[in-house]
């Protein structure tokens, strides 16, 4: 595990997913899911894939294995909207029932989502602590305690011998870790704009896991 | 005209430009309107250019008055105030001039069933600029369209002229029957002259856009009126341009022309070079069409011209009168480029123009256009299929496709039967076919149209405040702009801007100076057709024809036979060299840039495999050079005919080309929505990009009707893989190698362009580290 880093005091271990593994607490951590995001463009006409749900849950699980981890906390948005846990298609309403009853599932309530996962299981909650770090859906700028949050869908671009390069990034400064979007049908904003930036003062760096090996960017 | 008139007859037209031939379409109309009252369309106009169709509007209406007669013509794009467009539906004029894409808005209106029952005639002109192309699988299928309510109506196309009129002919036909059409051909007017450049005789080695002769260009100018100055790319029209004002010393007043200068900037221009106020217009292929802007006297192509059809039609800017010569001086950019103006000067000699590929319409357009049709009124499927069949591109849409792009269209064609509830279209008991929800109908009109334009930001002129700005100048694409920060210049419009601010979709700049970057835009210059490059090699096979070439280009070609040998009339020669510790194969294809292209991904990388370490390549419209740490000893397996689909597909699926194709075919097939011009791309949360879809459904559905699409199209225009394919069986058959000492002539043009080729897709992660490393040395303290 030569990609993990310490962040206020503790070992975290990011994997190219997007989901952060906090071995100590067994937990992992995912951002931004956006789940049924397709099918709420399918109600106004635009019919896009329907497999969205699928691929995210899909590589969820695959993270959840992989890490070992036995608690699992959605840090907001994981619904695109109020009504999308009313949309999921039976297998994937299923499939995340199961998790919730095998994992000790924690949903962070969103600006998107509010309180609507609640239906599916799982304890639900606006911010909570665990260990020195407080969970929260958006970074408040003003808190200086150690905070792992989402909201922003933070990515790295860079230009490099002509070529234009986006990766989906987690954002830190000391005391604040933003992670990226995980569902598969999330975009991204620029790790350097403004919006991001008020909300992750002081020195920043954009970490990138790429091949194997973690990359940092000083972000300007 | 009016003989095939007056048998009813459909009929295509082909003359030179300026032969008249857009009043002559119309003449049978007049004369029909005069003898016999008419009340409400008679004939529909559809012309390529919204400008074209303002200007038929002038020119008619001037007859008209003078004659005194009571015939209304109105115009109907995308400028028309929507209280016209209601009035016109509600009492339409008896001449109604529009575009494909207004008039597919006007068929999608439960009013058009009644709007064009009576209509008579359908003109379509400058219809060799629709043929081939997405937009004219839109207007071929509203042909269809108008047809079935209108049965009577005659079918009129006007052309330039064109290689094989019979063809097109089968295009315009209902049900793709030639027979029906009548061609009428328009006598020729004088043959053009046509020189090519070469001061002092001397032609540079590399180089493809004939900046150097700047100077001699702009002596030509001087002693014309009016001279349009015909470029290959948008790019190079702001380079030539400031070339030209450097050498500008009587400040000969110049302008610039280009498809994303604002539309107001453009008319602006077209309206000073009509009145006379202009001497020289850079201009790209956005005045290759139509309208007559002035008294232009000579045409000036820069750099090749890379079809002898797309010559010509741009030599007819010069001169819109029969009875004179028009003018063109090509200025090749190399040498290469000398012998195809030479070739395509002969082909034009001879009469010899390039055939258009026609291919089958593209699922995507139907997609759309079905849509429109059920909006308009409830319609059977069976009944539906018939009438698409009838438009010539869809002739061979087989029941099953169809029936794919029907399920496509109403419920987003997905094997997971996901959204029943929200179908778009929807069967009725009766078998009808209905749209859901008058909001799509309005949905459908927002974002129909198949020209999808690269995300843009807007130029403005203003300070950097936001909501505050001044004369707008133009577009540059969205990833040129993200290169740019406050305080860059960057050429636009012929002038240099720095940029003060951004605000949203807009770029604020003000004037400025020092070294500017010039923008890059996507979809670059056309390859040299299949008929020039044969007769490309057929100058280098006669040798009696060399005496009469600049010195530069005769010695170059002796050398050339000297040193190794020059390429046969149809095989391929491969050179190889060492040169610096490199070894070089340069490949004669003469197959076009994009195949060429092609061919130096597949050959590298069966090199790689073959353990020559090869290190890169370069590509042009004649050749591909590639180099390795080993030497090629024979590379006949290297050009093997037997696996190139296998390999093609992995490459094409790993490439942009493709994701490029299926944002393309999204946006038409109406998957996703049209970013709307000057409105702010919506939030990161707001709106899906076309790539994160396109990687889904490549995993989970990779044989989804958008991505059958995406790939027909890159296939198609991208890679060029036909001729890639008859390239590398022309090779496996008659394969020339020959080993020299050194470089040789030919291989230098390309040789000058190593080192400006951008690195492939992969190597984004390689990339990636090489930042990091950058960024880290330069932050280290010891």
């Amino acid at each position: 595990m030569d990609v993990a880093f310490s962040f206020a005091g503790e070992t975290l271990v990011p994997l190219a997913s997007g989901a952060l593994f906090w071995p100590a607490q067994a937990t992992l951590l995912v951002a931004d899911l956006h789940l049924e995001k397709a099918s709420h463009f399918a109600r106004k006409g635009w019919l896009l894939p329907p497999h969205a749900t699928a691929e995210t849950l899909a590589a969820l699980i695959d993270a959840v294995e992989a890490s070992g981890a036995t608690r699992l906390i959605c840090l907001g948005d994981s619904f695109h909207d109020q009504s999308g846990p009313d949309r999921l298609l039976p297998e994937a309403r299923s499939a995340l029932q199961l998790m919730t009853r095998n994992l000790d599932w924690w949903w962070i309530t969103g600006n998107h989502d509010e309180d609507a996962a609640a239906a599916l299981g799982g304890r639900v909650m606006t911010e909570t602590r665990l260990g020195p770090l407080v969970l929260r859906h958006e970074a408040d700028a003003g808190d200086r305690t150690p905070e792992l949050s989402g909201h922003f869908h933070p990515k790295l671009v860079i230009r490099q011998r002509g070529r234009h390069i986006a990766r989906r990034c987690f954002a830190r400064s000391a005391t604040k870790l933003i992670l990226p979007a995980f569902g598969a049908f999330t975009g991204g904003l620029d790790v350097a704009d403004p919006a991001l930036r008020a909300a992750l003062p002081g020195p920043a760096e954009a970490l990138v896991l790429d091949g194997g090996r973690l990359l940092r960017f000083p972000v300007v | 005209m009016l003989e095939v008139a007056g048998r009813g007859r459909h009929a295509l037209l082909t003359a030179p430009t300026g032969a008249g031939k857009t009043l002559a379409g119309f003449l049978p109309t007049l004369a029909d309107l005069v003898t016999t009252p008419h009340a409400g369309l008679h004939t529909l106009y559809i012309s390529p250019l919204k400008a074209l169709a303002v200007d038929v509007q002038r020119n008619l209406l001037t007859p008209i008055a003078e004659m005194g007669l009571d015939i209304t013509v109105e115009t109907r794009t995308g400028d028309t105030p929507s209280d016209r467009k209601a009035r016109q539906k509600a009492r339409p004029p008896q001449i109604l001039l529009t575009t494909p894409e207004s008039l597919a808005i006007l068929l999608s209106a439960p009013e058009s069933l009644t709007m064009m029952a009576g209509v008579r005639r359908v003109i379509i002109d400058e219809i060799h600029a629709f043929g081939t192309t997405k937009r004219g699988d839109q207007l071929s299928l509203c042909l269809a369209r108008l047809q079935k309510l209108a049965p009577a109506m005659q079918r009129v196309g006007l052309s330039a002229t064109i290689a094989d009129p019979e063809s097109w002919a089968g295009w315009l036909a209902p049900d793709a029957d030639a027979a029906a059409v009548e061609i009428v051909r328009a006598e020729a007017g004088v043959d053009p002259e046509i020189d090519i450049l070469a001061i002092d005789d001397r032609i540079p080695w590399g180089g493809h856009n004939g900046r150097y002769a700047a100077r001699a260009v702009m002596q030509q100018i001087a002693r014309s009126r009016l001279a349009i100055v015909f470029v290959n790319t948008r790019a190079v029209a702001e380079l030539v341009f400031r070339d030209l004002w450097a050498e500008n010393d009587e400040a000969l007043p110049i302008g610039i022309h280009h498809g994303s200068l604002a539309p107001e900037a453009r008319r602006k221009v077209e309206a000073a070079m009509a009145a006379g106020r202009l001497r020289a217009i850079v201009a790209t292929a956005s005045l290759d069409l139509g309208l007559d802007w002035g008294d232009v006297d000579l045409v000036i192509q820069m750099g090749a011209p890379k079809g002898a059809s797309r010559l010509l039609q741009r030599t007819g800017r010069a001169n819109h009168r029969m009875d004179e010569a028009s003018r063109c001086l090509i200025v090749p950019g190399n040498r290469f480029e000398y012998l195809e103006a030479l070739a395509a000067r002969d082909a034009v000699a001879a009469g010899e123009l390039d055939p258009d590929a026609f291919r089958p319409g593209g699922l995507d357009v139907l997609a759309q256009h079905v849509v429109g049709l059920v909006a308009a009124a409830p319609i059977h499927p069976d009944e539906l299929y018939a009438e698409v069949r009838s438009a010539a591109p869809y002739a061979g849409v087989t029941r099953d496709a169809f029936d794919r792009v029907l399920d496509y269209a109403a419920t987003g064609g997905y094997a997971l039967k996901a959204y029943e509830r929200y179908q778009r279209i929807v069967a009725g008991r009766d078998g009808l076919l209905r749209l859901r929800s008058a909001a799509l109908a309005r949905q459908w009109r927002m974002n129909s149209g198949t020209i999808v334009e690269a995300v843009a930001m807007n130029v403005v002129f203003g300070t950097g405040k936001p909501g505050r700005y001044g004369r707008k100048l133009g577009q540059v694409e969205e990833y040129f702009a993200g290169q740019l920060r406050v305080g860059d210049s960057f050429m636009f419009a012929g002038q240099t801007l720095e940029v003060t601010g951004f605000d949203g979709a807009d770029i604020h700049v003000r004037m400025g100076r020092g070294s500017p970057k010039v923008p890059v835009y996507a979809g670059g210059r056309m390859p040299m057709t299949t008929r020039l490059a044969a007769r490309v090699r057929g100058l280098m096979n006669a040798p009696a024809r060399w005496a009469a070439m600049p010195d530069d280009v005769r010695e170059w070609l002796e050398l050339q036979a000297r040193i190794s040998r020059l390429p046969g009339l149809d095989d391929v020669l491969v050179e190889t060299f060492a040169r610096d510790g490199r070894w070089y194969m340069a490949v004669y294809g003469f197959a076009g840039h994009p195949a060429h292209q092609t061919l130096g991904m597949l050959v590298t990388q069966r090199m790689e495999r073959a353990g020559l370490m090869p290190l890169g390549f370069v590509a042009s419209d004649y050749a591909m050079v590639c180099w390795s740490l080993e030497p090629v000893d024979d590379p006949r397996p290297l050009f093997d005919p037997t696996v190139l689909e296998d390999e093609l597909a992995d490459w094409l699926a790993a490439s942009p080309f493709l994701r490029r194709a299926f944002r393309e075919v999204a946006i038409i097939g109406g998957l996703i929505e049209r970013v709307q011009p000057g409105v702010q791309k919506s939030g990161k949360a707001m709106s899906v990009s076309a790539d994160l879809i396109y990687d889904v459904l490549r995993k989970h559905q990779p044989d989804h009707l958008l991505l059958t699409a995406a790939w027909t199209d890159a296939r198609g225009k991208l890679t060029d893989v036909a001729r890639l394919a008859d390239l590398l069986e022309q090779a496996h058959g008659r394969l020339t190698h020959v080993r020299t000492a050194h470089v040789t002539p030919l291989a230098v043009p390309s040789m000058l362009t190593i080192g400006r080729e951008r690195v492939g897709a992969e190597a984004d992660s390689a990339l990636l580290a090489e930042a990091e490393a950058l960024i880290a040395e330069a932050l280290r303290f010891d």
